[in-house]
């Protein structure tokens, strides 16, 4: 008799939950495809740019960074990304505060503008400015007569990667800025503060991971432009050479050693922009959904 | 009375100031930056006749480059449904060692350069690499030919679908599929009829945009697609050697091709997010 009952409580429910469920080999099988898929796609291109860099020892590794044209690349793809990343940042700033904080005609418009970059070829990206600056450009015979290099010169450079990274801040903090609403600006304002202090003491504090977040992946993708940056850049030695250029002239010169050492260089920076980006995902899931303690509790 | 004053305040939405600076400064970095040089393009696309931008647009080497284009980044995304469908799902459903680790590491075609994932793939896939070596035995050439173009692009496309689906499959509600099977649904029949219609608009989306982005993807492609003309080169590689051969003409005319399919993949794109978006917010 108590068997019985036993049997009535207890069967139903594994049931159910082994047919909402998979079978165990087909989840073992799954996960095997999954995890064989990412291991041949990205984990061994990864691991091969370290195993390569270092094919000829350590001591040809430091030279090929030491490098006077490898230093001059870091330098200019340092310094390019330092203009382009504050630059976007600020915009990105400016058109959340525009676009989440007020009603609009045509905001829909402007969204799929400030997106507009990132469904562009990068090579197109780098045409735009070779058009504009360009011998033939619109100011193209203007700056030669008052002797001002943009195109194949630092400018150029820095312009197609501010092209390429225009939406990656704004992208992030609109929809975040959206979320959070307008109620705690209101507050502070009604208690006095001006508009610059509220933005400072309550906006910015609001969304600090997610503007981390966008100068994260703007970063990575304004150190590591290739294609746009490699058509205005001219290839000039020494001058106009970004780190990803500089390992393209390497690899063409078949000279693969220094070229996997300079680019292991950014699969470096690849590798700190992924644990990065991975920390502050944990940060702004709290940031997205302030109330969620009380949620949770419910 | 303040609840009054303090719904007016919420829908004029004015109390707070900046509207004007913010807007502004937004507009004239985005003329500048995006819309005069974008512009620049469609000018100079108009500004060439139409027996000469046809005559470039429509040349046997040009016409062989977008069917590389578009045909290597359609299998690229194809490819990436079904892979990056099951990663989605093995991330969502299952737990097992290293599985933070893992969803980093989806990002990583996002976070590494494109020439450095080109120049790696390149050398895995060459006829001596680790990889290029068995094909070679098996008599399969990979580095140089349109194959390793979609190998290239796969790698690209990879997160567009894994974070597309991702979310949604979070957001599916364990409840339905119990219901399905207690309604004695196998677990085939339940996978079928309830989930994939319910993550379908995601994976298409995914697909759009991996698509996309494979089309115009340049970096990661050049070196391992060996540059033979009629044969493995794609469109973007067109407009290069144009732009080097100083013919900004040519170059504009393919480019301008190149723009009005992203321009028709962008459209296609939204409206998918939207379908998305109303199916996620009916369930």
């Amino acid at each position: 008799m108590s068997s019985t009952t036993l049997n009535l409580a207890s069967t139903p429910v594994p049931r159910v939950r082994a047919a909402s469920g998979e079978a165990a080999w087909v989840r073992v099988l799954l996960i095997a495809v999954a995890l064989l898929f990412l291991t041949l796609f990205l984990f061994v291109p990864l691991v091969a740019v370290f195993v390569e860099a270092f094919a000829k020892g350590w001591h040809t590794y430091v030279e090929a960074i030491a490098d006077p044209d490898a230093l001059s690349a870091i330098e200019l793809t340092l310094m390019t990304a330092a203009i382009a990343v504050p630059l976007n940042l600020v915009f990105g700033l400016a058109a959340s505060w525009a676009i989440a904080k007020f009603e609009f005609r045509g905001k829909n418009l402007l969204l799929t503008l400030i997106d507009l970059p990132f469904s562009v070829s990068p090579v197109i990206s780098g045409l735009i400015y070779v058009l504009l600056f360009g011998a033939q450009g619109w100011f193209g015979p203007w700056l030669r007569d008052h002797d001002i290099r943009i195109l194949f010169a630092v400018p150029g450079i820095v312009l197609a990667t501010i092209f390429v990274t225009f939406p990656f801040v704004a992208r992030e903090l609109i929809p975040l800025m959206q979320e959070q609403g307008s109620e705690e600006e209101e507050a502070a304002l009604v208690l006095g503060a001006s508009g610059w202090r509220t933005f400072w003491h309550v906006t910015l504090p609001n969304i600090r991971w997610g503007l981390l977040y966008g100068v994260i992946l703007c970063n990575a993708r304004a150190m590591g432009e290739f294609g746009a940056v490699s058509v205005v850049s001219g290839h000039v030695r020494c001058e106009t050479n970004t780190i990803p250029l500089q390992v393209e002239i390497l690899y063409n010169e078949y000279n693969f050693a220094a070229a996997f050492a300079v680019a292991s260089l950014l699969a470096m920076l690849a590798l700190v922009t992924l644990v990065l980006k991975s920390l502050v995902e944990g940060r702004l899931h709290g940031e997205e959904a302030p109330q969620s303690f009380e949620r949770s509790d419910a | 009375m303040s609840v009054a004053v303090a719904r007016n305040i919420s829908t004029k939405n004015r109390v707070l100031p900046g509207f004007g600076l913010s807007l502004g400064f937004t507009l004239f970095y985005l003329g500048l930056i995006v819309l005069i040089p974008l512009s620049a393009l469609v000018w100079k696309t108009f500004s060439l006749s139409w027996a000469a931008f046809w005559h470039t647009v429509a040349s046997d080497r040009v016409v062989a480059s977008y069917k590389l284009s578009f045909g290597a980044a359609l299998i690229a995304a194809f490819f990436n449904v079904i892979f990056g469908g099951i990663v989605a799902w093995v991330l969502v459903r299952y737990r097992f060692p290293g599985k933070r680790i893992i969803d980093a590491l989806v990002d990583l075609p996002f976070a590494l350069p494109t020439a450095v994932a080109g120049i790696a793939l390149t050398t895995l896939y060459a006829p001596n690499g680790w990889f290029g070596r068995y094909f070679e035995a098996a008599g399969i050439k990979v580095a140089f030919t349109p194959l390793g173009i979609v190998i290239a692009l796969t790698f690209i496309g990879l997160p567009f679908v894994v974070r597309t689906v991702q979310p949604v499959l979070q957001d599916i509600e364990r409840e339905l599929e119990e219901a399905a099977a207690c309604l004695g649904a196998n677990r085939a029949q339940t996978f079928l009829r309830v989930i994939l219609p319910a993550i379908a608009p995601a994976l298409l989306t995914g697909f759009a945009l991996a698509f996309a982005r494979a089309t115009g993807e340049y970096g990661s492609v050049i070196f391992i697609a060996g540059n033979m003309p009629m044969i493995s080169e794609i469109t973007p590689l067109m407009i290069v050697t144009r732009l080097e051969q100083y013919d900004y003409a040519g170059a504009t005319a393919i480019a301008a091709v190149m723009l009005g399919a992203s321009f028709v993949l962008l459209l296609a794109i939204n409206l998918l997010q939207a379908w998305t978006r109303g199916r996620v917010e009916r369930t």
